[in-house]
């Protein structure tokens, strides 16, 4: 154990350091408070960056966080700066005469998590909490079932959400290499035969046999957040959040103007403050979108690391694209090869005689293996349940193209 | 396979630095820092960072620095005990239960000893690394963590945190002194955060051109000067603008050394197009550095190189 030692406030620190951090948004427990004395004690405190780094190897653990490390890093161990950041804070009239920089990266964050408490307290507004009795009936749920999520009052969008949380979520499996002792397995156990054999002191060999372990494969969802989008945006956050209650690796994306990762968030458990942690976390909602670049950025950043291993990718989006196409097509195709199934859910296939007109759909269209409509609670359960299967010729995307090819011009029956 | 001399743990961080540059790895501060704590705190170390930039390299360079063996565990999807930690030799195992009956001792808990003795235990990287003696420690490189499934990585934060392994037939088999342990991931996956918890971590990043110019000298020792310094200056811009994979140290070698082969001594537009494939290994990438960028690069980095000089 570590001994605290009367003359040095070392240790001290180092626990407020990690408070900080802590705050923050690291995750930073006692255990590596603990460790990062010990490492300190270890290396010596030599210089400022041998000390820099002894305390990241231990307080960091991804790489994300190492912008607020540093950020916490150079506000907290450097005490000069710290004293005029309290004399501004304390005095009442502070003149500003630092140059402006430009604000780094997670400064805010930190410098929140380092004085919290100290800044004016703020009236806290106060949340209306409204009560809504709404009980399902046999008749009501029907019609809800049919309803477009657009069309939903908010009661009816509460029914929507209960509803969607008793979905029965899809049972959609991969083999892995792994295997379970099965007796009508094809496969020898040798392992389970010998041990056995050993209990019946070897007078019987019998065969065992086992079969391939069965697994969820990834699912990884990229929903639009854009301005067409919006009435469809929390539902679908709640279906997101309801599939990562079920499964395993799901991993949430949503797109505007720019691309934002959420499995994190809807990670909590409670889908209202899983819901309220991604409202906080996206900062495009409802504008414009981009549909290409956030793909690109996708395809770039993150589809090496959630695609592996057999990813089903659902595609939340209108496909109504602002800027021109250019390169929606090469994207859609990338992401199209790097995943086992790509499925395009489109609330606007809910209108009658849905043609891919629009150059963004025409573009995507050809790399998605599934085209289905997702706007009311039906074609979620669809969907939901097509998760296991094949592709149906009704979600086949070549016939829209098709049609539109054969006689366009002519509006075409939605069949869905 | 002579076996190598094992040397004492470095006991500062210069040290530490000194080791790997005299063992031709080029390394930064922040990374001899860490290495040092994990030998010292005994702690595994958690390497994360791009393809190629030199992360299963610290692994080889500090087996032979220090004069360890090195097991190495290459991980894959499916891995799983029989082929990670140990496995029975079953048809020996057969053999010898006939052989007992043919023999007539048909007593049983004897011959499940016999059967289930260490003579038909097939020991596996895991079980290998657990078995050095006190002062030789093996080095343990646990590579590519992130291909591997969950379910091995629950299994790997039983191994690390206690660094032993229960063989239900033979009973528990503890490591006389904890192996180094070094992990590496690409980042395919997110590795869980209990499994971080119990590592030191460090992100390997691409070095800048200072370094990676040292790099390239050490490990292409034929290298013509200027070739390099042109080699290095383009790569690193390359990692400035957004490829799908950008070249890691591993290609800029691969490249300098191509070069050298090839009797070059600077680069030109028509060398760079035909040798790209070396450095980029995404037909996108090549695509759009053969048309045109690849010679603008090019142009700022020459000029950028005579106006240094």
């Amino acid at each position: 154990m570590i001994e605290a030692r009367d003359d040095g406030r070392m240790a001290d620190n180092i626990v407020y350091f990690a408070r900080a951090l802590r705050k923050a948004g690291l995750r930073v427990g006692p255990a590596s408070v603990k460790d990062a004395i010990e490492a300190v004690l270890a290396a010596g405190i030599g210089s400022r960056d041998d000390f820099y780094w002894t305390l990241h190897s231990v307080l960091v653990s991804r790489r994300e966080d190492h912008a607020t490390f540093d950020e916490a890093f150079r506000l907290f161990w450097k005490s000069r700066e710290l004293i005029e950041k309290m004399l501004a804070m304390f005095s009442p009239v502070a003149p500003d005469n630092r140059e402006k920089a430009k604000p780094r990266a997670a400064e805010h964050r930190v410098s929140r998590a380092l004085f919290e408490g100290h800044e004016k307290s703020q009236p806290l507004s106060e949340i209306p909490e409204i009560e809504i009795d709404a009980r399902f009936t046999v008749s009501g749920n029907e019609m809800l079932r049919g309803k477009d999520f657009a069309q939903m009052s908010a009661e009816e969008l509460m029914d929507a959400r209960r509803a969607i949380t008793e979905l029965k979520l899809p049972f959609d499996r991969v083999e892995t290499r792994r295997y379970r002792p099965d007796r009508q397995g094809s496969r020898i156990d040798p392992r389970a035969m010998m041990r056995a054999a050993s209990r019946t002191g070897g007078g019987l060999i019998l065969p065992k046999f086992r079969s391939r372990r069965e697994v969820h494969p990834p699912l990884v969802v990229l929903a639009d957040i854009s301005g067409s989008m919006s009435q469809y945006t929390r539902i679908f956050l709640h279906f997101l959040h309801a599939l990562g209650e079920k499964r395993r690796r799901v991993h949430a994306f949503v797109f505007g103007t720019r691309l934002t990762n959420l499995t994190r968030q809807m990670r909590h458990r409670d889908p209202d403050q899983a819901l309220a942690d991604c409202s906080a976390a996206v900062q495009d909602w409802s504008g414009g979108t981009r549909i290409g670049e956030a793909l690109g950025e996708f395809n770039r950043l993150w589809s090496r690391r959630v695609l592996g291993q057999g990813a089903v990718v659902l595609l939340i989006t209108d496909g109504l694209e602002r800027d021109d196409i250019g390169n929606l097509a090469e994207e859609m195709e990338r992401l199209h090869k790097s995943c086992r199934r790509l499925i395009w859910l489109n609330p606007l296939l809910r209108f009658d005689g849905f043609e891919a007109r629009a150059r963004g759909v025409r573009a995507m269209l050809p790399h998605v293996d599934e085209f289905r409509p997702v706007h009311n609670l039906d074609a979620l359960a669809d969907l939901v349940a097509s998760l296991d299967s094949r592709t149906v010729a009704h979600v086949d995307p070549r016939r829209r193209l098709g049609h539109l090819a054969q006689k366009s011009g002519v509006a075409s029956g939605r069949v869905a | 396979m002579t076996s190598p001399v094992p040397r004492p743990l470095p006991g500062t961080i210069d040290e530490t630095l000194d080791l790997l540059t005299g063992a031709d790895y080029v390394a930064d501060r922040a990374l001899a820092t860490v290495l040092f704590l994990s030998l010292r705190m005994q702690r595994p170390l958690f390497l994360e960072g791009e393809a190629g930039v030199g992360k299963t390299e610290i692994a080889k360079v500090l087996a032979s620095a220090l004069g360890r063996r090195l097991i190495r565990l290459q991980c894959y999807e499916g891995l799983d005990v029989s082929s990670a930690v140990y496995e029975w030799n079953y048809a020996a195992q057969m053999i010898e239960i006939r052989m007992e009956e043919a023999a007539g001792s048909v007593e049983r808990s004897a011959m499940e000893k016999n059967v289930f003795s260490e003579k038909y235990l097939i020991r596996r990287p895991v079980l290998d690394a657990l078995t050095g003696k006190t002062g030789a420690a093996p080095v343990f490189l646990i590579d590519e963590l992130d291909r591997t499934d969950e379910a091995f990585e629950a299994y790997l934060l039983e191994i690390l945190s206690d660094f032993q392994v229960t063989v239900p037939e033979l009973g528990t088999i503890r490591a006389e002194e904890p192996p180094i342990v070094i992990i590496t991931t690409n980042r395919t996956r997110e590795i869980h955060d209990a499994l971080k918890r119990r590592c030191l971590y460090h992100w390997v990043d691409y070095p800048d051109a200072q370094r990676e110019l040292e790099i390239v000298g050490r490990k292409v020792p034929g290298a013509n000067r200027r070739l390099s310094a042109e080699v290095v200056a383009f790569v690193q811009r390359l990692r400035q603008i957004e490829l799908f994979k950008a070249p890691g140290v591993a290609e800029t070698i691969d490249w300098a050394g191509a070069l050298t082969e090839l009797d070059k001594v600077a680069l030109d537009p028509e060398t760079v197009s035909d040798t790209i494939g070396v450095l980029l290994k995404y037909q996108d990438d090549i695509a759009r550095i053969g048309q045109g960028e690849g010679k603008r690069i090019l142009d700022e980095v020459k000029a950028e190189l005579a106006a240094a000089e």
